[in-house]
């Protein structure tokens, strides 16, 4: 059975000006134990998806349309409470961007762990959760007894391992990554990518992982999403999505992409600029920046179909 | 002749270690983190010299300490041939046009009570330019510039209102805004996609290329330095273990760390996964580095008592390329 079923999710962000149309019918599933990457230009509302799977949009921020079902039950309609008792942690798990600054630095870390798990687990005494902390520590390779130290005695890997330790702490089927690995070097960046993968074997988990970089997604994902302006443009096998990319823009944003053996160049980047997403174009998002765009294109918004098996597309260019 | 823009010279910055009251009480010597030792580095106009290395190897804090946000503990700077380690917060005002550093994390180092459009002219006010449609103009164009169109729509916004790459790209106007000689930019593009990054890069080339800025441009990433950097410092533990033109670090890397380092940059090609991690564990605690090479506990080329014992210096291999290990010391 389907894990998780996001159905025309809409979210908008409410500022002086109008309405910050973030996300715009997004559509996609996860299956138990299945990685999705989730990759897009900057400001195309990635974060905006993480936060309204788990309704924690910041006050201007509204769900406006659309379902996230979970295991058949529909989140955008559960109340705060309901929220905290079976989703938040519980089910879904996030580990925000920029997250490594986020732990309290004065109190320790075992300390913040204990306080998150029985917050949302009532009746569990300081001392299970003690040994719980001790046995996710384990998992994600610290050493148990580092859970005693401050945040600022850890580096940059350790405060990111003992982040999927905290987000692992009441045993959800689903973790979204926000950028894990943007600020790590490449050697922690590996190892961490490592034990996400092996969480995810071990423990059946989903995971969503939000990264801009599409190396880290291809070696850590069997899915791939490509968002652009709020929409999801093409998704698919990592695979079929990286060696054959449907969509104008995937194609731009592969063909950017610098390998280190390359020879030096000039990097190539799509021209143009992403949309104003107060007044976003009428009909494809991209075709302002498109170099196949065409009538159809300006007036009517594609919607995603099913181009090659399990990999879906929406471009007028594509037809079924 | 190349003309050296920014000079530092056996550059260091110890951190004293904060114990709680009782352990100060105890032990009888202050412990210190030892961040950069005895760094050397030349600058030249018109380059992009990357600073590359593991996390807390040190490069924000030569970043920080060049741009003089913070008080070496010793060694020299200079700024176009003037010697300004020592100069007081009022001399460096005016200096501070010339010189600008673009922050690691956009989520600390943007005032989140301004709006973007007070962020960006602050410097130009700070410097004393306020004729009002100057600033306005330039601040249209350094947004236009990195991608944050249409301007007017992000003007008035506050950094919370902002996807992080757009805090980001804010950092980055902010510290072109004035038109700098030399920027520290400290992992400039790390939350942005290869696209808006082009976009990103190609601004900083082109002030290269226009005004021939010079740039100390710290990054973790190696692909991109690859493509954007005319000279690498490797970092580790404080200390710079290999520097060259980047085609020599990048074909042909000395160090065996630089050698791990290459190794471990992902490919983006599904078909091809990253093989094994080739240097285990975490780079060691800065506060009671290793004895001799600092590399040594980690290293897969560990020669025993000599790496052990001595510190390995830094020597030309022919060309500017420096390294600093015992398998090319002069026998
Ligand atoms: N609180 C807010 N108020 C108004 N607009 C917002 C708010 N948060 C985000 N936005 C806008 O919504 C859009 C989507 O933002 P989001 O943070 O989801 O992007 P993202 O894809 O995660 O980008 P990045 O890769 O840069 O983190 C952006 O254009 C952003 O400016
Ligand atoms: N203000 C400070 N007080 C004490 N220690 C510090 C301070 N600033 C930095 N350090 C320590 O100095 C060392 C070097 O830190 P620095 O931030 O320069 O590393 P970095 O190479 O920039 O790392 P990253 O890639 O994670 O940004 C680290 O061990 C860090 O913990
Ligand atoms: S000096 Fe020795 S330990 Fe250090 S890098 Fe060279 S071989 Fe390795
Ligand atoms: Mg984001
Ligand atoms: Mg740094």
């Amino acid at each position: 059975m389907t894990l998780l079923s996001v159905q025309n999710l809409t979210t908008y962000y409410q500022i002086r000006r109008g309405f910050v149309r973030a996300v715009e019918d997004v559509s996609f599933s996860l299956e138990r134990g299945e990685a999705m990457g989730l990759a897009g230009e900057s400001g195309c509302g990635k974060t905006t998806v993480a936060l309204s799977l788990l309704k924690i949009l910041p006050p201007n921020g509204k769900i406006v349309r659309g379902k996230i079902l979970l295991n058949d039950l529909d989140v955008v309609k559960l109340s705060e409470s309901e929220l905290r008792e079976k989703i938040r942690w519980k089910a879904i798990s996030l580990i925000f961007q920029g997250a490594m600054n986020a732990m309290n630095p004065m109190y320790k870390v075992e300390d913040q762990i204990v306080e998150a798990i029985r917050l949302h687990e009532k009746g569990v005494t300081k001392k299970e959760a003690k040994d719980r902390v001790a046995k996710l520590f384990e998992m994600v390779g610290l050493e148990p007894e580092r859970a005693k130290g401050y945040p600022h005695e850890f580096s940059g890997g350790m405060r990111q391992r003992a982040m999927i330790a905290m987000a692992l702490a009441c045993n959800p089927s689903i973790l979204i990554a926000d950028e894990p690995s943007t600020a790590l070097d490449v050697i922690v960046q590996a190892q961490v990518l490592k034990l996400l993968d092996e969480l995810k074997r071990k423990l059946n988990l989903a995971i969503i992982m939000i990264s801009h970089d599409l190396s880290i997604i291809s070696e850590t994902c069997d899915k791939l999403a490509i968002m652009y302006a709020g929409r999801i443009v093409e998704v698919g096998d990592v695979l079929s999505v990286f060696k054959k990319p449907l969509h104008p823009y995937t194609q731009g944003l592969i063909a950017a992409f610098p390998s280190i053996y390359a020879p030096k160049q000039e990097m190539s980047a799509i021209p143009g600029s992403p949309p104003n997403l107060l007044n976003p174009p009428k009909g494809c998002r991209f075709a302002p920046r498109c170099n196949y765009s065409m009538d159809i294109c300006l007036k009517e918004s594609p919607s995603l179909i099913e181009a090659d098996k399990n990999h879906f597309v929406a471009c007028h260019l594509v037809h079924k | 002749m190349v003309e050296i823009v920014v000079k530092a010279e056996n550059l260091t910055k110890l951190f004293e270690v904060k114990l709680g009251f009782f352990k100060t009480l105890l032990s009888k010597e202050s412990l210190y983190v030892h961040a950069v030792d005895g760094v050397n580095l030349d600058i030249f106009k018109g380059e992009i010299l990357g600073l590359a290395g593991e996390s807390g190897s040190g490069k924000t804090t030569t970043g920080r300490l060049i741009m003089r946000l913070i008080e070496p503990t010793s060694g020299k700077i200079f700024f176009k041939g003037k010697d300004i380690t020592h100069l007081d917060e009022d001399q460096m005002k005016p200096l501070r046009r010339y010189m600008q550093i673009v922050f690691q994390d956009p989520y600390e180092s943007l005032n989140p009570r301004m709006t973007v459009g007070d962020i960006i002219s602050e410097p130009m006010k700070l410097q004393g330019i306020t004729d009002e449609k100057e600033v306005e103009e330039r601040v249209y164009k350094i947004l236009t510039d990195a991608k944050l169109v249409p301007p007017e729509e992000f003007i008035f916004r506050y950094p919370h209102e902002l996807s992080g790459g757009q805090r980001q790209r804010v950092a980055t106007a902010r510290a072109f805004v004035l038109d700098p000689d030399f920027v520290v930019a400290d992992e400039p593009v790390s939350m942005l996609d290869a696209s808006i990054r082009a976009e990103i890069l190609q601004l900083i080339l082109s002030l290269v290329k226009t005004r021939r800025t010079s740039f100390l441009y710290i990054t973790h990433d190696l692909a991109l330095a690859r493509h954007v950097c005319d000279r690498i410092a490797i970092m580790y533990l404080g200390k710079i273990v290999e520097q060259g033109t980047t085609d020599q670090l990048v074909l042909e890397p000395l160090h065996p760390y630089t050698k791990a380092l290459m190794k471990a940059v992902p490919v983006p090609d599904p078909s091809h996964k990253r093989i094994e991690v080739v240097i285990k564990g975490e780079i060691p605690s800065p506060v009671n580095p290793p004895s001799g090479c600092r590399f040594h506990t980690r290293c897969p080329s560990y020669m025993g008592d000599i790496c052990k014992k001595s510190e390995p210096q830094l020597v030309d291999m022919g060309n500017g390329h420096l390294v600093a290990c015992h398998q090319y010391s002069k026998k």
